[in-house]
């Protein structure tokens, strides 16, 4: 059986935006034939989650957006996530576009880009074309290619060859109007032996319902190391859809730090795939889910090249009636000897109606690897309740310890401090505490 | 003041079946008292039923620590006002410090806005610590999880002495203790002593008795105190097992609540 995918704008009405944004041919081109995959694509298979009956069709269509002069002027809602950001790397997206941006000038004479990736489109082109859809392809189903199609705003980090960059570059993406296309689309190109760390937060204020419909795609050269933290907070009202890639070349490193800390329905994949020798990824997820949210949380690594070590942790507490799905693929290509691939999901289940699955699945097509993998289900220990309330501390108190202890072994190895506490600020709200 | 405790008739369930057949105890400020035994006679369950495990359901009985009876009481309420167990079995928890765990327990007894300072807590723990020979990265490590037997116990002691409560029961302390570790223990239990508290020290050794003079032994069977004496009791069971008490008492099998 084929759904069709309903199309939130003509090929006509697409090319016209395109041209009106002055965007290059290659980039009309692009967007044209995403949209034709798009019409052909189903949507994708998520693990036990029926993504067809979410919203997710609510995409609004694309407003032009209202630079800002100053940064005083942005939207209250993110107010506390740019607060001493005046001389910092920063780009806010406001719904449909990019309104600000700031690149530290000692980066910007270093040779780094970081400008809305429209602009680079434009200004840099070579650059942009010979990355941009190249690890989340189009055609792997319809919620990709009508991200291609459809992308707007969004975040283009270029860092050269031996840049060492030391303090966190950062996005700010707010959705508060449910009629503006909100699609950012965020590349991250880092050259041969350079080094960078990347922030972003997506923040939503509105009550209807809205979609996002993001992609991420991070490309490590040889040597080069890329942290990148990324914090969603999106409303109830908003469902989330989150691609996320990394292509690691010879000795490379990523670094995903997830905190998936949304109020609507959500689905993420994050992905790392270690091309070149030598290379290593390491994926932290954190997660609290609450109300009748539908969940899941896919982390993944393909290992390719030799000597390849990753990891993966996710920690997922559920409350009320949220519903997740946990899924960790590990997968060895054939040649990838001496591969390491491990992985561990739990989840903590705070109420009866709470649900939580953790899959772990290895693929392995090498002999020459080690692999391991954990996945805890379960609820919160009578007895180490009553152990903690035999020293006094209240049933209240006693759980919150055990809650937070569950997080904090992945909390406190978060190397920034100042996103460390907004998770833990982030989770106590999730909590209700 | 020296503490005042007196249990009256106590009676407590185990899925169903009933362990503790009517424990009649008074102590006060000051003494120590030995509950001995041998396996199965229900030690262990008098202590988990007085500080409220939720396996254990109380169906008679009062347990009354200066005037209020503990067995109405909330697990949290019981160490409040005053108890304390050092348990046979301490629970791990991953991601909670031993400092953040005990930092809250100290915290629980005292009024918002007048926490112990982080300074003057650590100070006193790291004091405590040295008194107990425990390595200070005990400080920062999550809460017995990874501790060997031995650590567990001194954990239990360390504990016992930041919170200063006015009953402690240990619960087979010794259990799983090399004698070096066993002196440190009851060094620790022993610079605890006051006129102000009490000890109920379970065990089914004498040894630790060697180290923990108590003025008061008592021999439980079948879920009963059955007999009370000084320490001399306990000398005589180290000499001679527990055979003559049970023919004393015409028992032939001192267990309660086992499987048959």
């Amino acid at each position: 059986m084929t759904t069709q995918t309903i199309l939130p704008v003509d090929a006509e009405r697409l090319s016209e935006l395109s041209l009106s944004g002055g965007e290059p041919g290659w980039l009309k081109d692009s967007r044209l034939q995403a949209l034709a995959l798009a019409a052909e694509l189903e949507l994708p298979k998520l693990e036990k989650t029926r993504i067809d009956r979410w919203n997710v069709n609510n995409y609004g269509s694309y407003k032009a957006a209202k630079l800002l002069t100053a940064l005083n002027e942005a939207p209250s809602a993110i107010a506390a996530l740019i607060k001493d950001q005046e001389d910092g790397s920063l780009i806010i997206q406001h719904n449909s576009g990019v309104v600000y941006t700031r690149l530290a000038p000692e980066l910007a004479a270093q040779g780094v880009i970081f400008t809305d990736l429209q602009t680079a489109a434009k200004e840099h082109g070579d650059l942009v074309q010979r990355y941009l859809h190249k690890a989340v392809l189009p055609g792997e189903h319809s919620i990709a290619a009508l991200h291609a199609a459809l992308w707007n705003g969004g975040v283009f980090l270029y860092v050269p060859k031996n840049v060492v960059i030391d303090t966190p570059l950062q996005a700010v993406l707010l959705t508060d109007d449910a009629e503006a296309s909100f699609v950012p689309h965020i590349l991250v190109v880092a050259d041969t032996n350079s080094s960078v760390t990347y922030v972003d937060n997506y923040v939503s204020d509105k009550a209807e319902a809205g979609l996002h419909n993001g992609a991420v795609e991070v490309f490590v050269g040889a040597g080069a190391k890329v942290r990148y933290a990324t914090v969603h907070q999106l409303g109830e009202d908003t469902t989330d859809v989150t691609y996320r890639r990394a292509v690691v070349e010879n000795d490379g490193t990523i670094e995903w730090i997830v905190g998936e800390m949304n109020y609507g329905d959500t689905a993420s994949d994050t992905k790392s795939v270690l091309k070149g020798n030598g290379s290593s990824s390491d994926a932290k997820v954190i997660a609290v889910g609450s109300g009748s949210q539908k969940l899941n949380y896919t982390t993944q690594a393909q290992h390719f090249g030799k000597n390849t070590p990753s990891d993966m942790i996710t920690r997922a507490v559920m409350r009320e009636s949220a519903n997740s799905i946990i899924n960790g693929i590990t997968k060895i290509e054939k040649g990838a000897t001496r591969a390491d691939g491990q992985q561990t999901e739990k989840v903590l289940m705070l109420s009866p109606k709470a649900r939580g699955d953790a899959n772990p699945i290895l693929l392995i097509d090498e002999d020459d690897v080690t692999a391991g993998h954990a996945a805890s289900v379960g609820q919160v220990n009578p007895e180490q309740v009553y152990y903690l309330m035999s020293r006094g501390i209240t049933r209240h108190d006693a759980e919150k310890l055990i809650i937070y202890g569950f997080l904090a072994p992945v909390v406190s190895q978060i190397p920034l401090e100042g996103l460390r506490n907004q998770l833990q600020t982030l989770v106590e709200r999730k909590l209700g505490q | 003041m020296a503490a005042d405790f007196v249990i009256e008739g106590l009676k407590a369930n185990i899925e169903g079946k009933e362990i503790l057949k009517g424990i009649n105890l008074q102590m006060k400020g000051g003494e120590i008292h030995a509950i001995m035994g041998p396996n199965g006679t229900g030690k262990s369950t008098l202590a988990s039923a007085l500080m409220g495990h939720p396996k254990y359901e109380v169906t008679e009985g009062t347990a009354v620590l200066d005037g209020e009876d503990l067995l109405e009481m909330a697990v949290d309420e019981r160490a409040r006002a005053g108890l304390f167990l050092a348990m046979q079995y301490p629970s791990e928890i991953a991601g909670v410090t031993n400092s953040d765990f005990l930092r809250s327990a100290i915290n629980s007894r005292r009024e918002e806005g007048k926490e112990i300072s982080l300074i003057r807590f650590i100070r006193q723990m790291e004091a405590k610590m040295k008194e107990l020979e425990m390595n200070p990265e005990f400080l920062h490590r999550y809460l017995n999880e990874g501790f060997s037997g031995g650590e567990k116990k001194r954990n239990e002691i360390l504990q016992m002495m930041m919170l200063d409560p006015k009953i402690v029961i240990l619960d087979e302390i010794d259990s799983g203790l090399d004698i070096d570790a066993l002196k440190i223990v009851a060094e620790g239990v022993n610079a605890m002593r006051s006129p102000e508290r009490g000890f109920l020290v379970i065990t089914h050794y004498q040894r630790l008795l060697n180290y923990i003079k108590p003025d008061y032994v008592h021999v439980m069977m079948q879920g009963r105190i059955v007999k009370s004496g000084g320490p001399e009791l306990a000398e005589r069971l180290e000499a001679e097992g527990y055979e003559w008490v049970k023919e004393e008492l015409g028992i032939e099998d001192e267990t309660v609540g086992q499987e048959v």
